[in-house]
């Protein structure tokens, strides 16, 4: 397939074997947990052992069953975030690129005043004015990846709208809906699955680092960064509950990056300057 | 102009990372006050030869065998020679000058590498002088932003100038300028030879320029020259296939022909490493052209020609005169005052014509005359701030969404960039069937015929309708814009410099078909173009613009051999014209 030629090359193969192994972990996982992610099996911060292979955390829970089952979460939550800003950014982005109106000024002008904030400012302020809820959290994550989207898939659309291909469905009298669903989205959607990588990170980091901060899953759910927020305190103890965990984000984030990378050569620079 | 030459070149190899030569077997002198053309088109390996004599390899690819030698020096890769011996004039000088430089600083930078003894205000002064630039410390003070290109380009000859090299390659200096500007860099650099007895190597993919300034000219094709001898010869009676291909492809409006296109496309490197690369295309190949690369040996005093069959090379038919139809017929799109603004600026200033039925008239004009403004407006694409654009006697709204669908199929545009116009991920054939779909209400399979139908029309091989855009030459891609465009059915197409982006032999076959489908189909055709040649040889009436007003109107030969005023028979007298070079050198 044409769409996966950028797994050919170093990047792309070595981003998307980490992606496949970890999504493999996160979803296949619980069904080879040896015990309940939840449950005490022994000592609290005990070392390897024959029954628990990473361990026992700060609770006695088993290190290994835990991160059998704590990936679920952070994929399944950056992903819905992601989509969610997707839609959102990308709505607003075509409306305001194809538009070219007082309507563009509009959108654009308040998606400013969104990026104004940083992120974590934005995640903090709302949690604390909604409280503490996984829907919240997916929708605060969202909130602050959308302007970056919107402006994204606005300039995306500004450079395609002013192609011979869109002008010749305008002469045709297409509709407006015809001409974005025929024209400009399929030629904009590469440039944007590059991109698509780089947010999914991006969520990621977030969702992790509100876990970790608990404000976002709390105990006594298995999680990769709650496990790293639980654990700390008792690093000397076992250091297995706390770096495996740790090493788990780090390469996901890493696979997802690696294979946005990819995407994005095989495009072309080009095509994907919009992209930071 | 009989003693040793300024620079010369023997056995020039250039080969890519791959092995295979994207130049080979170049061999050529120039002597001090001579101007040798390079002439090719894309992808003949002309600007790969003009950096390798300046001991430069472009990026991916080395100078696998051969010498030059420039100044009684042998060039290596070193840059000792570079400005002192032998200085370089790029394409783009917009892009080629350093945006922070000074003027003033860019010359004394050059001098500081190459002569630091002669770094005196008096040898900048000298070089400005020398590329008709004022000389003065504002002037001096400027940055390249704050010149017009014509400007950017002399200061690229004044910085290639002041360290008096007795050699200056110039790559394409004139090519994204206007004809006007253009002309005077030419008696520029013709000035400059006269007078300092300058070597110069001139490349371009324009005959029409080469003639008027080169000596003598040598031809590449695929990476080798095919023929080399003294310009007005080689024009008037070519000793190459390939060179008699490209005379007759080339629009002149000092002699409006017919033109003739070539046939296929220009040859890859490496394509036919066991023979002539011109083969596929040549009408006049025997199987000995395929069996070894044929030397490039004197056929007559003074010329040398690659191509085995050199003495039976027919001359151009110049001669053959094109119809010219009669104007006056019923109006079919008449513009009346029309007005058009981007932003705050008005480029088109009340201009009004009208296009009979099966009419083809060229609107002429530089870079912004209002031209391709005007052309948007009549497709719907730019709103009028005022005047009145009407089809048959209906008005058209400014805006094709609000025409009735009947109008929008009558009225259908055929875009500059072949690379932009068509839609890269959908397959050559659905983007043809569309408007066929949308404006006439065929059904898909009905629609999908008609495509087929229209691409055979255009002469698009039928391996291609299934292919994506990226699959196709630019030719090819023009010839499926096309095809859309009529896919609509329309009466008047409007066509914006839709030759610009294509080499010269493509663009002599486009407009070749387009002038036949008009007589085949009726259309009339509305031509966007700055080039004269191209109106002289398609059109049959001229609208000549001029920052958004008409300055003169008329039947195109009326017009081009008795221009009335002031500033068509400047443009005239500007634009390159083989004939008149030949006729002037001759």
């Amino acid at each position: 397939m044409r769409a996966l030629r950028f797994a050919r090359t170093p990047t792309g193969a070595i981003g998307l074997g980490i992606l496949a192994l970890i999504l493999l972990v996160a979803l296949a996982g619980p069904l080879f947990a040896p015990h309940s992610p939840t449950k005490s099996i022994g000592i609290p911060g005990t070392g390897p052992s024959a029954d628990a292979v990473l361990g026992t955390d700060f609770l006695g829970r088993d290190v290994f069953s835990r991160l059998l089952w704590g990936g679920r979460s952070v994929l399944g939550l950056a992903g819905l975030a992601t989509v969610i800003a997707y839609l959102a950014g990308g709505i607003v982005g075509l409306v305001a690129g194809y538009a070219r109106n007082v309507l563009d000024g509009l959108l654009m002008r308040f998606v400013d005043v969104l990026l104004a904030f940083p992120p974590l400012l934005v995640l903090l302020v709302v949690i604390a004015g909604a409280g503490t809820s996984l829907p919240v959290l997916v929708v605060s994550v969202a909130l602050v990846q959308f302007p970056g989207i919107a402006r994204l898939v606005r300039s995306l659309t500004l450079e395609a709208s002013g192609r011979g291909y869109v002008e010749a469905a305008v002469i045709r009298g297409e509709s407006t809906a015809a001409i974005l669903r025929r024209e400009i989205i399929p030629s904009i959607a590469g440039p944007l699955s590059a991109d698509l990588g780089l947010r999914m990170t991006f969520s990621i980091l977030l969702i992790a680092g509100a876990n970790f901060l608990s404000l976002g899953l709390q105990p006594p759910a298995a999680d990769w960064a709650l496990m790293i927020a639980e654990n700390r305190d008792f690093l000397e103890l076992n250091p297995w509950a706390v770096a495996v965990p740790a090493a788990l984000i780090a390469a996901l984030t890493i696979g997802l990056s690696f294979t946005g990378d990819a995407i994005a050569r095989m495009l072309g620079r080009s095509d994907v300057k919009g992209l930071r | 102009m009989s003693d040793a030459p300024a620079i010369r070149v023997e056995g020039l190899r250039i080969e890519r990372a791959d092995g295979v030569a994207i130049v080979d077997g170049v061999s050529f002198a120039v002597a001090p006050g001579e101007v040798l053309g390079i002439v090719g088109e894309s992808g003949s390996g002309k600007t790969t030869t003009a950096l390798a004599l300046l001991g430069h390899a472009g990026r991916g690819l080395r100078i696998a065998a051969g010498t030059v030698e420039a100044g009684g020096q042998r060039v290596t890769g070193d840059r000792a020679l570079r400005g002192r011996v032998i200085s370089y004039v790029p394409q783009d000088p917009g892009s080629a000058l350093d945006p922070t430089l000074r003027v003033g600083s860019a010359l004394e930078h050059m001098l500081r590498a190459h002569r630091p003894e002669r770094l005196t205000p008096a040898a900048i002064a000298a070089a400005l002088e020398g590329a008709s630039l004022p000389a003065d410390a504002t002037f001096r003070r400027r940055y390249p932003h704050q010149l017009s290109g014509g400007q950017q380009q002399r200061c690229a000859i004044a910085v290639a100038l002041v360290c008096e090299p007795p050699v200056m390659i110039l790559d394409e200096p004139t090519t994204g300028l206007d004809v006007v500007t253009q002309a005077r860099i030419l008696d520029e650099i013709d000035r400059l030879r006269r007078e300092r007895g300058v070597a110069m190597v001139y490349v371009s993919h324009d005959l029409g320029v080469v003639a008027r300034i080169a000596d003598r000219v040598a031809v590449m094709y695929a990476g080798r020259i095919v023929e080399e001898g003294p310009t007005a010869a080689v024009l008037q009676r070519p000793r190459h296939a390939y060179t008699r291909g490209l005379v007759a492809s080339i629009p002149d409006h000092g002699a409006p022909r017919r033109l003739r296109g070539m046939a296929g496309v220009g040859a890859a490197p490496g394509e036919s490493p066991d023979g002539c690369a011109f083969v596929p295309r040549c009408p006049l190949a025997v199987p000995a052209c395929s069996a070894s690369v044929p030397p490039l040996a004197e056929v007559e005093p003074g010329r040398r020609s690659a191509c085995l069959r050199a003495a039976e090379v027919p001359a151009p038919d110049v001669a053959e005169a094109r119809a010219i139809a009669p104007t006056g017929g019923a109006s079919l799109l008449v513009v009346d005052d029309l007005v058009a603004r981007h932003g705050a600026t008005t480029v088109v200033h009340g201009i009004s014509f009208a296009i009979g039925r099966g009419e083809c008239v060229a609107l002429v004009g530089e870079s912004g005359s209002g031209k391709t403004t005007t052309a948007r407006a009549i497709a719907g694409l730019h709103e009028p701030a005022a005047g009145r654009i009407t089809l048959d006697g209906d008005d058209l709204a400014g805006r094709a969404r609000r025409r009735t669908p009947a109008q929008r199929r009558r009225i259908q545009i055929v875009f500059q960039n072949p690379t932009d116009a068509l839609h890269p991920r959908q397959r050559v054939i659905d983007q043809v069937a569309r408007p066929a779909r949308v404006l006439r209400g065929l059904d898909g399979r009905a629609a999908r015929a008609e495509a087929t139908r229209l691409m055979e029309l255009v002469r698009l091989s039928d391996r291609l309708y299934e292919r994506f855009p990226r699959e196709l030459s630019g030719g090819e891609r023009q010839r499926v814009g096309i095809a859309r465009a009529l896919a609509a059915g329309p009466d008047l197409v409007i066509c914006d410099e839709i030759t610009s982006a294509l080499d010269v032999s493509v663009q002599a076959s486009v407009l070749e078909l387009l002038v036949e489908l008009q007589g085949a189909l009726d259309v009339a055709l509305l031509l966007i173009t700055h080039d004269l040649g191209v109106v002289a040889s398609v059109a049959d009436r001229v609208l000549v613009l001029e920052a958004g007003q008409i300055r003169e109107e008329g039947r195109v030969d009326k017009v081009l051999e008795m221009p009335e005023h002031p500033y068509t028979r400047r443009l005239l007298d500007a634009a390159p014209s083989l004939s008149a070079a030949v006729a002037g050198s001759g």
